[in-house]
């Protein structure tokens, strides 16, 4: 995989600086549009009383999802040493297929478009979609 | 064959009324060889690739996508029938153009990216899925005659 450039983190911290008040909002609308678009993805969320995509508990992971997002931007130096627990957590208790990190960082860009049109301009968005990978690749690192 | 459940027949019948061929298909092709710089290797013949303001301004480019976005009319003329025809598309993109097909898929990622700006909040979950649904058989059509 490839390593962010200096240009990726610049852009993608002064993306961040601009989006990040609205988080949370991000968060929830990614995790309700990957319920919905990607049924599949419904399937670690049994232990949800209310599965659909619009229930607090979906709305409460997207937030959650996000904050980590964020940390992951704080620590965009060294993502494989800043997200070495949430690796473990995701190895060890979440067991996520990683093949789902994808899937919701296509929906996080998509949000993405939607929110911020002019802002997500083709720039941002190739240097946000190798972070996402970026991160990604670093909670897959404790799986085997 | 497909199946199409009546929501997603008049979403996709709904968004190629709504969109602007000549405005979302430059877009989505200038993103995709933007996010995507290997796609340029099919663009050889196109002059200036070198960053992404040469890519949203060159001609050729959004000549191209206009060309794309008619073509993806094709396919929402015959739903039913998409398989068949793409048929030549899918020989042409094949034996003379050589376009990887995994590449369709980058394109069709960057066309959902455009049309979710262009909506809004119009383009909820489900017209997302109904409009992902519409491009993943377009792109297995498209790739149906490579051997």
């Amino acid at each position: 995989m490839t390593t962010l450039t200096a240009k990726d983190k610049q852009t993608v911290k002064a993306f961040w600086a601009k989006v990040s008040g609205k988080s949370e909002d991000i968060g929830a609308a990614a995790v309700a549009r990957m319920l919905v678009v990607y049924p599949q993805t419904k399937t670690y969320f049994s232990h949800w009383q209310d599965q659909s995509p619009h229930s607090a508990a979906a709305r409460k992971h997207g937030i959650t999802v996000m904050m980590g997002v964020g940390d992951a931007v704080t620590k965009i130096d060294d993502l494989k040493e800043g997200l070495k627990e949430l690796s473990e957590l995701h190895a060890f208790t979440l067991r996520v297929d990683p093949g789902n990190f994808k899937i919701l960082s296509h929906n996080i860009l998509v949000v993405m478009a939607i929110m911020f049109p002019t802002d997500f301009t083709p720039d941002v968005h190739v240097s946000l979609d190798k972070f996402l990978a970026a991160v990604s690749l670093a909670l897959a690192e404790k799986y085997r | 064959m497909v199946e199409w459940t009546d929501f997603e027949r008049n979403t996709i019948q709904d968004i190629f009324s709504r969109i602007e061929y000549d405005v979302v298909g430059p877009a989505a092709l200038a993103r995709c060889l933007v996010v995507y710089p290997w796609t340029q290797r099919y663009f050889g013949g196109f002059g200036n690739l070198y960053n992404a303001a040469a890519i949203k301004g060159n001609p050729m480019v959004s000549k191209h996508g206009t060309t794309i976005l008619n073509g993806l009319e094709r396919a929402v003329k015959n739903m039913d029938d998409i398989t068949n025809t793409y048929a030549e598309l899918s020989v042409l993109h094949s034996e003379k153009l050589h376009v990887d097909p995994d590449n369709f898929k980058l394109l069709a990622d960057c066309l959902t990216i455009v049309v979710a700006a262009q909506l809004g909040n119009e383009f909820t979950g489900e017209v997302q899925a109904a409009f992902q649904k519409f491009l993943a058989v377009v792109v297995s059509a498209l790739g149906r005659q490579y051997r």
